[in-house]
């Protein structure tokens, strides 16, 4: 993605060496003075909010768009699951646990939002969308701490199992228990406020163009956040805890408050995906959380690059993005819907990454360093 | 709650609870063999299983039996399930060994951190059982009525039939062969001192690619028996039948101590049984909720499961 | 904590100086003498594991200002009695106070916050970090920004950020690594690890700072910088505790010994009186104590 920017450097073949060695992009990029960068970031997020637009690029744009869902809401789409890939990062490419049960916080967001706002629910509060965000918020931060708290003690192994079982039995809950109406669902959850001058919806059914907008605003107050932790005390200390928890917590590091915290951040962050969702669809019910979308959204972290903000958003967006473009298209020997194969082709490139590219397509500095030294390591036999 | 429910089918839901508890035990051998070697959870084990399960019904389909032919007679049905068990067994070891080839051989190379292996087993589970749900077009695939369900004795109102005796026998046999192996073959041998001190085993001249490999044949192997068995007491299988049971069975290796073979099979009867007295207090769709809170349970309480966690019976 | 002690490695190579000066560089005068407020008791503690008596009723204590030595031949229970003194095992009987409180049960990090700071036998180093980061780990420990001040840089944030930076680049000048602080810490020489370890140590503000085995994989030259880095970290008012199964180099250095053998205390003093004394010429050439 950030590749693409190299124009120079790759005409001249003699200057590939020296490029790589100086950092390659992010190398370049952070040598600029500070007001090139910052108008370079301005560039690019006015682009990023462009985006539903692209179709309209003479010969490029109609290979981009989608075929079989319209093009807003594939970006809507990515924009859902950039946010989730931004949150499991936290939890997995920061403080280093796996956590198979990420897409829990999602279905706790957005379902704390459908019984708060959806007619069908037995609370009968029906609030509006925008009121009932701080709540469902709240409650994701909150599960985020009662699943890491008793579980976070577990070694990576089983704290990885351990979570699976949670997202598990919180969708056999959504399916099964009367509260949450299995199959059922919740129809009629409300859309964000706002409308136009003459009194139309801002956040309507035909068009989501503004709830992209709207999803990735939120993720550009988000990278903002999640850099500020990475670059500070928590940052480092989550770092020390995924390199030597003992020695980290020798050292002073308060190693379970640490890893509390980014349980909670990544289930607020999921949630945040979560509310989102719940306010474009309109309705859910218990088949949206299935476990194969946690190991969609682990998919795009480790694809993208663990440990790196602009890893998770490619790969966020990219696990969203391929199966949405493949919509609709049919496939010649099975005759199903390219889509179907979505879950197939992820794990698929899930073994491919981990194999041939193992610190992902934009690679942390550290992962890539770690995983290099590991690789000397290896005792010759 | 339902304790009345509980103790008056307490005898049948005892019984039908060691069958299936049987087939996790089986199933749950895969998990703990890796992992007694390697200390690797083999996430695709669920995927191995899977496989097993539509390879008997690929070749029971050869001989043209669907779910609506009638029951043939007692030595075609012998010819057929060791036909069965056959297709499973190489279908699921073939598996499991190109699982361990394909997904875990060359981050080994790599010394890649053990969190790797993990996700590669979860890229590799995905893949297999997605592409199954592609071809099967995520429908249910139905069981020839091999064996007709019939009462051999009956305590109270426990009736124990054929088939529940079938898999219960079947699973304590290969339990028996396979610790038989490990404990007293040279093979086993191997085994047993790649699990103890990987290192040490190696310059004492065990070959460890070998061994490994092994391991997931074996475990494979038992896979394959358990899927067959499972497809007769079912009924039915699907493209997702693997990660549901793998989960459970997981659970019992875990919960009789994961690395430990006889724990494997304790583990299973347990969690069989306790799942099936789960579901008539709580009711039937909490079946598979009750084995997932039980196994959070147990790594909370004592991870290292009621056996202990031991291959070579030399770690503390 | 409640030790008033040099804070900067500036101030403290002044106070060196000068006190090399006064005392000729040697170590005869102890500080032991001087002062004998006790900083750590160990008071009768065992340690089983299982079956095997890793510590059998050991009691000693520490001065404050002293560099005390831990040492007995390999497997003798060293390591062991300091991974009890940091929290990491628990005594199984028996008591450990620190200024006077006892640490037994005491969380890791609560230990460290309590003044007592180490390094490992094996160097652990958060290896991906750079050595300035690493030791800012260790000056964090005593920081209160959390999420909330980093998630919105707070002035707190800010604060905390700069004055651990400027703390750790003065540590790692005062252990001699400074130009190496941008510098990833596995891409650091064996030597420059042990002393970033020490650094990373001392930015936790420690009373007492506990070495182990630091002088392993030495070359002679190697070990005589350390011992000069471990007398002006004493300089410092920090106390030291040093473990190693090298006599001659913990001779040279500390104030006072204690020698373990078999999980058991055999002798304690000067470093004098432990040479001569019978019982550990004999743990140390192998002769069985009964014949000696």
């Amino acid at each position: 993605m950030s590749d693409v920017k190299v124009d120079k450097p790759a005409a001249v073949p003699a200057d590939k060496k020296n490029w790589r060695s100086s950092g390659g992009v992010r190398g370049w990029f952070g040598r600029q003075h500070w007001a090139v960068r910052t108008v370079l970031i301005i560039v690019f997020a006015v682009l990023a909010y462009l985006l539903p637009y692209a179709g309209d690029i003479p010969v490029l744009g109609p290979q981009i768009i989608t075929e079989g869902i319209d093009w807003p809401s594939a970006l809507f789409n990515m924009s859902y699951y950039v946010l989730l890939a931004l949150g499991l990062n936290v939890v997995v490419g920061f403080a280093g646990l796996l956590d198979l049960g990420y897409v829990g916080f999602f279905a706790v967001g957005a379902y704390t939002v459908a019984l708060l706002t959806s007619p069908d629910s037995i609370l009968k509060t029906e609030w509006g969308w925008l009121a009932a965000v701080p709540v469902a918020l709240a409650v994701a931060m909150v599960s985020g701490l009662i699943l890491g708290w008793p579980t976070l003690r577990l070694r990576g192994d089983y704290l990885a199992i351990v979570t699976l079982g949670f997202a598990e039995i919180i969708r056999i809950f959504a399916t099964s228990s009367e509260t949450l109406r299995g199959d059922r669902g919740f129809a009629d959850i409300p859309h964000p406020p706002g409308s136009y001058s003459d009194g139309k919806p801002i956040f309507g059914v035909a068009d989501a163009t503004p709830y992209y907008w709207l999803g990735l605003s939120v993720i550009i107050l988000v990278i903002l956040g999640v850099r500020n932790l990475d670059r500070s005390r928590v940052g480092r200390s989550w770092l020390a805890i995924r390199e030597d928890e003992e020695a980290a917590e020798i050292m002073g590091v308060r190693t379970i408050k640490y890893k509390l915290w980014a349980f909670a951040i990544g289930a607020f962050i999921g949630g945040l995906g979560g509310v989102m969702f719940a306010g474009q669809q309109g309705f859910m019910n218990s088949q949206t959380f299935i476990l194969q979308f946690s190991i969609l959204v682990l998919a795009g972290v480790v694809m993208g690059g663990s440990g790196n903000i602009f890893g998770a958003i490619l790969g966020g967006a990219l696990i969203s993005y391929i199966p949405d473009r493949l919509r609709g298209i049919e496939d010649p020997i099975f005759h199903t819907d390219l889509f179907g194969f979505r879950f197939a082709i992820f794990g698929a490139i899930i073994i491919l990454i981990m194999i041939f590219r193992p610190q992902g397509l934009i690679p942390s500095r550290r992962r890539a360093m770690e995983l290099k030294d590991r690789e000397k390591e290896v005792a010759p036999q | 709650m339902n304790f009345s429910g509980l103790i008056q089918d307490f005898g049948p839901l005892t019984i039908t609870g060691l069958a299936q508890g049987a087939i996790i035990a089986l199933f749950a051998l895969g998990y703990t063999l890796v992992y007694g070697v390697l200390r690797l959870i083999n996430f695709a084990h669920s995927e191995v299983f899977l496989l097993g399960s539509y390879a008997c019904l690929i070749v029971w389909g050869f001989f043209g039996l669907d779910q609506n032919s009638a029951t043939p007679n007692v030595f075609s049905v012998i010819g057929l399930l060791l036909l069965g068990l056959m297709a499973a067994i190489v279908i699921s070891g073939l598996t499991a060994l190109g699982v361990e080839l394909v997904a875990y051989r060359p981050l080994r190379r790599r010394n890649a951190p053990p969190l790797a292996f993990l996700i590669t087993a979860i890229g590799a589970s995905l893949f297999i059982s997605e592409t199954v749900g592609v071809i099967t077009k995520r429908n249910i695939k139905a069981v020839p009525p091999l064996i007709r369900p019939a009462d051999v004795f009956v305590i109270g109102n426990m009736h124990v039939t054929n088939l529940q005796i079938l898999i219960i026998v079947l699973a304590l046999v290969m339990m028996f062969v396979l610790d038989r192996f490990i404990n007293r073959s040279r093979l086993g041998r191997g085994i047993r001192a790649v699990a103890q001190n990987p290192d040490s085993a190696a310059l004492m001249g065990v070959n460890k690619s070998r061994v490994i490999a092994l391991v997931f044949l074996l475990g494979g192997l038992m896979a394959g028996i358990a899927a067959v068995m499972y497809d007769l007491k079912i009924g039915v299988t699907r493209f997702d039948a693997g990660f549901l049971l793998g989960i459970e069975a997981f659970t019992a290796a875990v919960l009789g101590g994961i690395g430990n073979l006889r724990g494997a099979l304790l583990g299973g009867l347990l969690l069989g049984v306790l799942q099936n007295y789960a579901a008539s207090l709580f009711g039937t769709q909490w079946l598979h909720a009750a084995s997932f809170v039980l196994l959070v349970l147990i790594l909370l309480v004592r991870p290292t499961g009621l056996l202990g966690e031991s291959l070579g019976r030399a770690r503390a | 904590m409640s030790e008033p002690h040099v804070e900067t490695p500036q101030q403290a190579d002044e106070a060196n100086a000068h006190r090399s000066d006064v005392a000729g560089g040697t170590s005869a005068p102890g500080p032991a003498e001087r002062s004998s407020d006790v900083l750590l008791e160990v008071d009768h503690v065992t340690l089983r594991f299982g079956g095997v008596v890793a510590l059998n009723d050991v009691s000693f204590s520490l001065r404050k200002g002293e560099i005390f030595g831990l040492i007995g031949p390999n497997g003798a229970g060293k390591t062991t009695c300091f991974n009890a003194m940091t929290g990491v095992y628990r005594p199984t009987s028996g008591t450990i106070s620190f200024n006077g409180e006892s640490i037994v049960g005491k969380k890791k990090h609560e230990i460290t916050r309590g003044g007592i700071a180490r390094t490992f036998q094996n160097v652990r180093l958060f290896p991906e970090m750079t050595a300035l980061e690493n030791v800012m780990v260790g000056a964090d420990a005593h920081h209160k920004t959390s999420v909330v001040g980093a998630l919105f840089r707070l002035p707190r944030h800010w604060q905390e950020e700069r004055s651990g930076r400027e703390k750790a680049l003065e540590l790692l000048r005062f252990v001699g690594i400074v130009h190496r602080a941008g510098e990833v810490s596995r891409n650091l020489s064996y030597g420059e690890q042990r002393r970033l370890e020490i650094a990373r140590a001392l930015a936790t503000n420690p009373t007492l700072l506990c070495l182990d085995e630091p002088a392993a994989g030495f070359n002679p030259a190697e070990k005589e910088e350390l011992l000069a880095l471990i007398r002006k970290i004493r300089d410092t008012g920090v106390t030291v505790l040093l473990i190693e199964h090298d006599m001659r180099l913990v001779m040279g250095v500390t104030d006072r010994i204690v020698v373990l053998e078999f999980g058991k205390k055999i002798a304690e003093g000067t470093p004098a009186e432990v040479r001569d004394n019978p019982k550990v010429i004999a743990a140390y050439l192998g002769v069985p104590t009964d014949a000696a």
